[in-house]
């Protein structure tokens, strides 16, 4: 079932999480809710819940206002940060608590609860855990109990409050392939909450940046990454070099390097900003490329598949990563001087 | 080699960070001497005086009328004092605990009040609201209320004296513990009902006992209010420790003592259950389940 979230506001005190934020959620997919703490992020999906109500603005359900409706009518799976499992049943009675608690003439019979929780328990794959209480389970088996219970009532929409956030490097790493995978099997519309950018662009379908309680940009983990509308998720999404400026004629001037800028063709001069990744940086012994500037090696970390470099120049620190046959074709030295070229440079005038 | 500093440091570094012996066995014998002439010795005085005059004089204490009368009362303030303050003590947790209001912070003072007001001016409060000349006392004398110098006041002394206790020890638990297990019933569908008895009771459980188990002592135990209520009406209002108190006044030390062990009974009831308590609520569940 897909989701709208149409110009909600929501404000704790003097404090606005969300100022008229919109959304749509396509059936089936699986989306992150990208951003630094505060950003608003885990306000929405609480909405989104009806766990907490929107002080302005609508949320629908298949097309239906379900603004109003309780969390119980829903049909929301929701997994919290801290699996929230009670921790005086054991799992399988964790798991089995939606379909007790329905209403009598919803419930179903004892059997078909053995059987439904045991069936979560394998796609989970916790079905030897059972009888176990939450404190006798790793971290990453409490979240996979939790995600278990959540998917017991049957739910339309399942939601995510940082899922992997309390969890060792290793086991997040395992628990969101797996999480991807159980997605692709099942198929249910998903939000998840992270303030990971790793995790929302190797999960999700659809990233969403959210920054102040507004929305930065939505689209893939590729246009994102790729195509980021504005500094701020150019800076969220991974590490950057900057060099400042101005653009003025369809041209942008940041220290040495200039690059078009057909956006801007006044001629009057505002300031602006170039950014770079440190993968789309070239290094050479000759400025013969041109269009770059010469800086000092100071830091060198040739562990792992990517060597990451430090460079000084006039224009402050500019951080490389080059591929390890490349560097090890170049042979940088520390101290070295290099001719630093972006090959990639995205002009954000300054506002 | 090694040289003598590293030889040193070695030894530093293996002795356990404690006490020399001496000290240690000082401070336990301190402690245990303090409780022996504290607890143990005037507990020993009370069943020494009470088989003074040997078990038949003891057993005829207890069996007089007064007394089981006295004890009658005692058992009838603490049935009705403790369920009471259940209900209040997990109401005012629940709310306290589990949503944010205006004037919070002075339900939770009030809740102390008890504690910080000496049972006493309790006991007077009561008579000035329900006594003769009180303030409600014109209106319950038209209607044949009797509450002061009858069992009614002593059983609404012995509440207000009470009420702290099943609250203040939720409370703390409860906050503890959150509002994320009561989102997550809520999400798959329980009821408010259904969560209260499910998820927030289960796991408030041995808090709300142990609340339960301090509440029945001070109910049992309580003097001071109940004593200017209660107006000391043999075989009528008379409970246990005032039931003691008159027979002590009358120098009647020997049935005094032997009623007063009664007491020392229920203490040692309320102390067995206290541990019991506290070791199942120290040992997890699950442990528990792995023991069986």
């Amino acid at each position: 079932m897909g989701i709208s979230v149409k110009n909600v506001t929501k404000a704790f005190g003097s404090f606005v999480a969300l100022r008229d934020v919109s959304l749509d959620v396509p059936e089936g997919e699986l989306v992150a809710l990208l951003g630094p703490s505060g950003s608003g992020k885990t306000s929405l999906l609480r909405i989104i819940a009806g766990l907490d109500p929107a002080d302005a603005g609508q949320i629908l359900f298949g097309g239906e206002d379900a603004t109003r409706r309780d969390v119980r009518a829903r049909r929301v799976g929701f997994v919290f940060q801290h699996y929230a499992l009670f921790r005086h049943m054991t799992v399988f009675e964790n798991v089995a608590f939606g379909l007790r608690v329905r209403a009598r003439s919803a419930r179903v019979a004892e059997e078909e609860i053995r059987r439904r929780v045991n069936d979560l328990l394998r796609l989970v794959q916790l079905d030897w855990l059972g009888d176990r209480f939450p404190s006798q389970l790793s971290g990453g088996q409490r979240q996979r109990v939790a995600l278990a219970r959540a998917l017991a009532v049957e739910p339309k929409v399942l939601l995510l409050d940082e899922p992997f956030g309390s969890l060792d490097a290793k086991v997040r790493q395992e628990l969101r392939r797996w999480l991807r995978r159980l997605h692709d099997e099942i198929h249910m519309t998903g939000v998840f909450v992270t303030h990971d950018q790793e995790e929302a662009l190797e999960v999700a379908d659809r990233v969403v940046v959210m920054n102040h309680g507004r929305i930065e940009q939505v689209g893939t983990p590729e246009q994102v990454f790729e195509h980021p509308e504005t500094p701020f998720v150019m800076n969220f999404l991974g590490n950057v070099n900057i060099f400042h400026g101005r653009v003025e004629s369809g041209k942008a001037h940041l220290g040495p390097i200039s690059v078009d800028y057909p956006e801007h063709p006044d001629a009057e001069s505002r300031p602006a900003a170039g950014y770079t990744r440190p993968h789309e940086v070239d290094l050479a012994r000759d400025e013969s490329a041109g269009g770059g500037l010469w800086a000092t090696v100071r830091g060198l970390n040739a562990a792992g598949a990517i060597v990451k470099l430090e460079l000084e120049s006039p224009q402050g620190v500019i951080q490389v990563e080059m591929a390890r046959d490349r560097y090890e074709g170049l042979q940088p030295q520390l101290g070295e001087q290099l001719y630093v070229r972006p090959q990639k440079v995205r002009v954000f005038v300054s506002d | 080699m090694q040289t003598a500093s590293q030889l040193a440091r070695e030894a530093r570094a293996v002795r356990p960070v404690t006490e020399p012996p001496i000290v240690r066995a000082a401070l336990t014998l301190l402690a245990i001497a303090f409780l022996a002439f504290f607890l143990m010795v005037p507990l020993a005085a009370v069943f020494a005086q009470a088989l003074e005059k040997g078990i038949g004089a003891y057993l005829a204490a207890i069996r007089e009328p007064d007394a089981w009368a006295a004890m009658r009362l005692t058992l009838l303030t603490a049935a009705i004092a403790v369920p009471v303050n259940v209900v209040f003590g997990l109401v005012a947790a629940w709310t306290i605990a589990k949503f944010e209001f205006r004037g919070k912070n002075l339900l939770a003072t009030l809740i102390d009040l008890p504690f910080a007001v000496s049972p006493v001016i309790a006991g007077v409060v009561f008579v000035l609201l329900f006594g003769r000349r009180g303030f409600l006392g014109p209106w319950l004398m038209a209607h044949d209320v009797k509450i002061i110098f009858a069992v009614p006041g002593v059983v609404l002394a012995t509440l207000f004296v009470t009420f702290p206790f099943v609250a203040r020890e939720l409370i703390p638990l409860m906050q503890a513990s959150g509002t994320d297990d009561e989102e997550a019933a809520r999400s798959l569908g329980a009821s408010g009902w259904q969560i209260f008895s499910r998820v927030t009771l289960p796991a408030a459980k041995w808090g709300l006992l142990y609340g339960v188990i301090l509440c029945n002592a001070r109910a049992m135990g309580e003097f001071g209010a109940v004593s200017v209520v209660s107006g000391h009406i043999r075989g009528l209002t008379n409970t246990l420790p005032l039931h003691v108190e008159i027979l002590y006044n009358e120098y009647n030390f020997q049935a005094a003592f032997a009623v007063a062990s009664l007491l020392s009974f229920l203490a040692f009831g309320t102390l067995i259950a206290k541990g019991w308590i506290e070791w199942r609520s120290r040992t997890p569940e699950s442990a528990r389940h792995e023991m069986r």
